[in-house]
């Protein structure tokens, strides 16, 4: 999804440009709490995983092809806020040493492959984590149907994005019905490699998967009160 | 906490996700989908693909995931691919790494 120079007009270009900047920032405060010495050296190979993953297109209907975006991945791996900034390295970089998203939509990119799927993912994956039972199995399924939804919404975006300051005139509600129906498919793609790749982490080492402390924590709170019983 | 001294140590987890990151980059990318992606056939099929505009960076060594020194086509792509991830894991990795919270054991020495 990446949108190259050109799609969007210079105002929107910096209205996202300016939201990533604060989005970046705010992370870099935030993503604090979330790293400790055991977190912090994975959060940079979770990046280099997200963008290896991004060089693995793979064929959806229609002659269109589509690759992981990430977001929701590095959410439930490391934390939404460090989620942040690890997809904005790997967007940078694929920007400026490959070509591939324009420079001046870098901020668009951020704002819609970054934190918009960190955001839909994390949220969907906290949602479902208070619905579905408290196992560390159900992490990975979470972190999946996370993901999934995370694609089409990022889509939506930038389709909002395109009605504020798209460069032709074209109809929006076509451009839509385009946008969600491709991304969905791709979506199930992401939903499908995050479920893998948490699912990975899960099974050597849960305590290393941000968004499974939850869980972990109501479960050593468990074994607790069950001592005194026995 | 079950199993503490079996565990799979941070060291092999971290390896792991290295090896396959390197993996996936310098030597799977080679067999990846080559269709256009799913935003470049929507503006394809809606019309307003010719509005891009060229890229600053179309030059560089590495522009279009390829090595633009190396023939072989795949040797080229998995070199940038592998280039890519090293860079991506130092920036990222180098940026938590001086974010990160010290425990106390860490912060006295």
């Amino acid at each position: 999804m990446h949108v190259p120079d050109g799609f969007l007009d210079a105002p929107t270009s910096l209205a996202t440009g300016a939201l990533a900047v604060v989005a970046v920032g705010v992370s870099l405060r935030k993503a604090r709490h979330e790293l400790d010495d055991r977190t912090a050296p994975l959060a940079g190979l979770v990046a280099a995983f997200v963008f290896a993953t991004q060089m693995i297109t793979f064929p959806v209907a229609g002659g269109t092809s589509g690759h992981l975006l990430g977001g929701a991945l590095a959410a439930v791996l490391v934390g939404p806020w460090t989620g942040v900034l690890a997809t904005s390295v790997v967007f940078v970089v694929q920007c400026l040493l490959f070509a591939d998203g324009g420079i001046t939509a870098l901020g668009t990119n951020i704002t819609l492959m970054g934190v918009t799927t960190v955001a839909v993912g994390w949220l969907v994956f906290r949602a479902l984590q208070v619905v579905l039972p408290r196992r560390t199995a159900m992490v990975p399924v979470a972190a999946g149907i996370g993901a999934l939804l995370s694609v089409p919404v990022a889509a939506l975006v930038f389709v909002l994005l395109y009605a504020v300051g798209g460069a032709a005139d074209i109809p929006i509600d076509r451009l839509a019905g385009a946008m969600v129906g491709v991304h969905l498919l791709i979506g199930i793609g992401e939903g499908v490699i995050t479920f893998l790749a948490v699912g990975s982490i899960i099974a050597v080492r849960p305590d290393l998967v941000y968004g499974a402390r939850s869980v972990l924590k109501a479960r050593t709170l468990e074994v607790r009160t069950t001592v005194p019983a026995a | 906490m079950k199993n503490l001294s079996t565990r799979v140590s941070n060291r092999a987890v971290a390896l792991g996700i290295l090896v396959v990151a390197l993996l996936l980059a310098g030597v799977v990318s080679y067999y990846a989908a080559s269709a256009p992606d799913g935003l470049t056939k929507v503006a394809q099929d809606q019309g307003f693909a010719d509005t891009q505009t060229d890229h600053a960076t179309d030059d560089g060594p590495f522009a279009g995931y390829g090595a633009s020194f190396v023939d072989d086509d795949r040797l080229s792509g998995g070199l940038a691919g592998v280039v890519g991830v090293v860079v991506v894991l130092g920036l990222a990795g180098g940026l938590t790494m001086v974010l990160r919270r010290r425990t106390p054991e860490d912060a006295d020495v």
